[in-house]
């Protein structure tokens, strides 16, 4: 019983990787950069909601949108002034810029809302789900979470098989200059990338402080190095792939705390991750699925 | 291209050297006028003052620690400034960023060396304050830390600490539950990464036995996966612990709750020192608080004068209510004060006399303060003080006894 | 022929002398007492960044992978070395000779280490490789921040799980104790030492790019199957290029270690975020341009100092300000707006 119960929080833990994954690994599919700031795009997200909700008396949706809104605009902002100009340039530069970016947004919260940790009013409304008796017990979170992820996912897929955006993304990713010559905006569809990548990462944001309620200017920092981990782990740049590789992290994080160290879970998480990678070095579904976003 | 690229570099590196250069240069003259001053005009008091450097993580994952502390200097010298100041000289006061590294607190303690500092109520974390403590000891610098609980951090003779050491608190915890039959079995959860909560934990285990208590569960997590503790908590669960001691902070503390109650999980709670904060977490349901016990030596919500003025003056100030990292070095400075006073010192020393002076006097004060009433240190540079036991009920703190 | 040549001790002074003259002139302003303390607890981080800048450089410019783990290679070498430094403190030996067997050991054991993950890792290729180092970085953190290594007569005694699960005997001591790492590290760092280990890896890491060796890997670099096709062989020379660059981090590390009186692997010394400003230096510094990563790591290590006067607006400066540089020194767009400006004043001199 109790294995099941550790089974259920990695899989609540996990669908929170998953729900970060999925932006990041859009990111890097067509802009072909690791963006080390997407992490604390999300921490805005969750400070965002939680203005919204606590001091401007927005309701839980228009909290949501305006979080959404707030961190599209900053993803389009950031693109603009610190990736764009270095698109052409060596791929490293725009790593380092990407983690200036994160350096300076963390160190405006600090400034704007302080040290001090916020406690987040989980925008989950869902009661738990009690199972056998009380043993076992999914958390509202938990379920919205994973549904969210699907969703997102599902929908990432359609938006890019089925619409003409979409294959300009996919075209983008493929090759830019021969997207260029077939009249694709690429300008555009970068921005585009970006601003859905960050409009996720807010509602990554408002779930992962839904599911774990404190706010605090580093609290994407180390979500989003474990998202980031996910992603590969599951392919970097395929969409089921950053699902499955966020659900799996977070399974694994868990099972290894209960069962083996729960001080050395960290250690084994990464060390499996090696071993995935040894064996399979494009990840879990970076092969299989050659659908790149 | 690289060329250039070097060259920029080489302009920009030229130009910080200049500007290092100026800024000690500047540093020197305006230590030579000072002295000249000093020495042309030992009666005029005004053009004298006293320096006091406080130093923590003002950015970064533990920023909450640093500013708490920085903050807290800066209201106590405010009022001792407001009264008249030390034997009549008033403080001025310089705060610097450690960002809780080692390395970082070195540059940070030398640049107030370099400000003039003559005592630093700092480091606030064990890490810094270890490596500090060890350079301070050459320039017999005197160093209170309001919160640098590892016991290493008192070894240097002119370190002295307002908070508990780890072990103490450990003991004191154990102690206190078995005392107070709170009950047998124990679980424990703690940051294995962090300094404060593994001696805290190491002690608490080596004194329950001989409190008749068991440690039937006794997990870790660190501060790379601070976030879920469901796992631990299962565990905690299935071992049957009537009590879970939680020797870490509240903000970490704060999740705890909200996941135990989740899972329908309702053990006693028990924390230390480190989870006073938690009621004040803005918007922190604090009826998942109910009934957690700690030991602590402040209370944000205690009714003596001291504190309620303290913690109005500090809500006017930085909009927040203090956390007990403020209190210790509120009493920092008035323990500064209290043997400045005591050693009859004057800004015009030398620090390494100041140094020597304070050593000295630090053993022979007794103050009254925040953290507790007549505190009184030893040679060792340790406290002696009593935490007081606190529930919390109704969202606010209660006294235990 | 000639040309060369000069270019040669051109090249040689540029490398060398420029490191040597700033020595001089530092010792001078030491002796007149005219250097802030500030500046004088700076000196052995710079040249401890600057060996990291230049080893993380041989691995990301001349061999070609992307590394995020550098600061786990610095890690093992400052605890293997503080762990021997504190075991050989108190007996008869100099502590000259005990900071050189420490530093013997740094280096080792982090070339040590270097290998053992190159083996397997070196197979991976890009950012891929990259996540992997990274991630063996955050198991070392994790490791040491959990491991217990006490001495006694009895010997050593080494546990994963918690302080009190080693009991140690009578005059026993503490060498790593968790989370609080290595208390009370003998001081053996000074600036001279610093200089003259800078000094020996600039020489080092110079003489193995320009050996067969070196230039076997940059052509590995540069077009790996042309390279392969002419029967070098690939991995192995990576993998010794890897394992020299980890030795070298290692060699940072020691100085590192032996700086400061506490050794804790904290995020910020020895996590991913350091392993990052490492890249930073490369990166800032010109790829493959070993002068280059070194005035990076001394600009990128003094401007937050420089900047603490702005007291809750440093950190803040400090972001902006690296995202200008990198964007002043790599964008296209900015970089013939320079060369531009560059090229009007220097006709402009000539004129003149």
């Amino acid at each position: 019983m109790s294995f099941i119960s550790y089974l259920l929080n990695g899989i609540s833990l996990g669908s929170v990787y998953a729900i970060i994954a999925l932006g990041y690994t859009m990111v890097y599919g067509i802009a072909k950069m690791l963006n080390f700031a997407h992490g604390d795009i999300l921490m805005v997200g969750g400070y965002a909601a939680f203005l919204a909700f606590n001091q401007m008396g927005l309701g839980i949706p228009l909290s949501i949108l305006f979080s959404m809104a707030i961190c599209t605009a900053l993803g389009v902002l950031v693109e603009r002034v610190a990736y764009k100009p270095l698109r052409s340039a060596n791929s490293l530069a725009v790593l380092i810029t990407a983690i200036g970016v994160s350096y300076l947004l963390q160190n405006l919260a600090l400034l704007l809302f302080g040290a001090n940790p916020k406690s987040f009013q989980s925008f989950v409304k869902l009661p738990a789900l009690k199972l056998a008796g009380g043993q076992l017990v999914i958390s509202g979170e938990t379920m919205v979470t994973i549904l969210v992820g699907i969703l997102v996912a599902v929908v990432l897929l359609l938006f890019i098989h089925k619409t003409r955006a979409g294959q300009a993304m996919l075209a983008v990713s493929e090759d830019k200059g021969a997207a260029t010559l077939m009249g694709v905006n690429v300008n555009g569809t970068i921005a585009l990338t970006f601003a859905i990548g960050s409009a996720l990462a807010s509602v990554a944001g408002i779930l992962l402080c839904s599911a774990y309620p404190t706010l605090t200017p580093t609290t994407g920092a180390m979500p989003g190095i474990k998202a980031f981990v996910a992603a590969v782990l599951g392919g970097i740049g395929s969409i089921p792939g950053a699902f499955i590789g966020g659900i799996l992290l977070g399974v694994l994080e868990n099972l290894s705390k209960a069962y083996i160290s729960s001080k050395l879970s960290d250690a084994i998480v990464f060390s499996v991750l090696i071993i995935v990678l040894l064996i399979k070095p494009s990840g879990i579904l970076g092969k299989k699925i050659m659908e790149k976003v | 291209m690289k060329k250039q690229l070097s060259m920029v570099l080489a302009a920009l590196m030229a130009a910080s050297l200049v500007a290092c250069g100026g800024a000690s240069g500047e540093k020197k003259a305006t230590e030579a006028e000072s002295k000249a001053n000093a020495e042309s005009s030992g009666a005029e008091k005004s053009g004298l003052t006293w320096k006091i450097g406080g130093q923590g993580p003002l950015t970064g994952g533990a920023a909450v620690y640093g500013n708490a502390v920085v903050n807290g200097a800066e209201i106590a010298i405010d009022e001792i400034n407001a009264n008249g100041g030390i034997n009549g000289y008033q403080i001025e006061y310089k705060k610097a960023d450690d960002e809780h590294d080692q390395e970082k607190a070195i540059n940070a303690y030398n640049s107030l060396k370099d400000w003039g500092m003559q005592f630093l109520v700092g480091p606030t974390t064990s890490a810094p304050a270890i490596a500090v403590g060890t350079e301070a000891e050459g320039d017999n610098m005197f160093l209170l830390s309001p919160s640098g609980s590892a016991v290493e951090v008192t070894a240097p003779k002119n370190v002295f600490r307002v908070c508990f050491s780890d072990p103490a608190q450990g003991t004191k915890s154990a102690e206190y539950i078995g005392s107070h039959n709170l009950g047998k079995k124990i679980g424990i959860i703690y940051d294995s990464s962090d300094v404060y909560s593994s001696g805290i934990h190491d002690s608490f285990v080596a004194e329950a036995p001989k409190q008749g208590l068991e440690v039937v569960a006794d997990e870790q997590f660190t501060a790379d996966s601070n976030k879920d503790f469901s796992t631990q908590l299962q565990k905690m669960k299935d071992s049957g612990a009537e009590l879970v001691f939680l020797p870490f902070y509240y903000s970490e503390a704060a999740l705890v709750l909200t996941q135990a109650n989740t899972m329908g999980f309702k053990p006693t709670f028990f924390g230390c020192d480190g989870m006073d904060g938690i009621l004040n977490v803005e918007n922190f349901d604090v009826s998942l608080a109910e009934g957690l016990m700690l030991l602590t030596p402040f209370a944000a919500d205690a009714k003596d004068d001291l504190t309620v003025n303290f913690v109005k003056n500090y809500k006017e100030k930085y909009k927040e209510t203090p956390i007990q990292f403020a209190a210790d070095a509120y009493d920092a400075v008035y323990a500064i004060k209290a043997a400045v006073e005591k050693a009859g010192l004057t800004p015009d020393q030398s620090v390494s006399d100041l140094g020597t002076a304070m050593e000295k006097a630090m053993t022979e004060i007794s103050l009254d303060g925040l953290t507790g009433t007549g505190m009184k240190w030893n040679e060792a540079g340790d406290v002696d003080k009593e935490p007081k036991a606190v529930i919390i009920k109704d969202g606010a703190y209660v006294s235990a006894e | 022929m000639k040309n060369v040549q000069k270019n040669k001790i051109k090249d040689i002074f540029l490398n060398y002398g420029v490191i040597l003259i700033l020595y001089f002139v530092v010792q001078l302003f030491l002796k007149s007492g005219s250097v802030s303390s500030l500046m004088k607890g700076l000196l052995v981080p710079l040249c401890i960044y600057s060996i990291l800048a230049i080893s993380l450089n041989l691995v990301v410019g001349i061999s070609g992978e992307l590394s995020l783990g550098h600061a786990g290679f610095m890690c093992v070498g400052a605890f293997f070395s503080a762990s021997c430094s504190m075991l050989l403190k108190g007996s008869s030996l100099p502590p000259m000779l005990i900071f050189f067997i420490a530093l013997c050991i740094g280096a080792i054991s982090a070339g040590f280490f270097g290998f053992l993950i190159g083996i397997p890792v070196l197979r991976l290729k890009g950012d891929y490789l990259a996540i992997v180092t990274l991630a063996f970085g955050e198991i070392i953190k994790n490791i040491i921040n959990a491991l217990y290594f006490g001495v006694d007569k009895n010997g050593w005694h080494f546990s994963l799980k918690d302080g009190t699960a080693v009991a140690l005997g009578e005059g026993g001591k503490w060498i790593i104790k968790g989370a609080q790492g290595i208390t009370g590290t003998p001081k053996y760092s000074n600036f001279t030492v610093g200089i003259i280990l800078l000094l020996l890896s600039m020489l080092f890491i110079q003489h193995f790019i320009h050996s067969r060796t070196g230039r076997a890997v940059m052509a590995i670099r540069d077009n790996r199957i042309a390279a392969e096709s002419i029967a070098l062989p690939a991995s192995k020379l990576k993998l010794l290029c890897f394992t020299i660059s980890a030795a070298i981090a290692g060699i940072a590390g020691v100085l590192y270690a032996h700086n400061l009186s506490s050794l804790q692997a904290l995020p910020k010394n020895f996590g991913y975020n350091q392993s990052i400003m490492i890249l930073v230096f490369v990166v800032l510094g010109g790829i493959g341009n070993m002068r280059g990563s070194i005035l990076a790591a001394v600009v990128l290590t003094l401007l937050p100092e420089l900047l603490r006067s702005l007291n809750d607006y440093r950190m803040l400066i400090y972001a902006v300000v690296l995202i200008v540089m990198m964007l002043f020194t790599s964008a296209p767009g900015f970089i013939a707006f320079r060369e531009n400006i560059l090229h009007r004043l220097f006709r402009k001199e000539v004129n003149a």
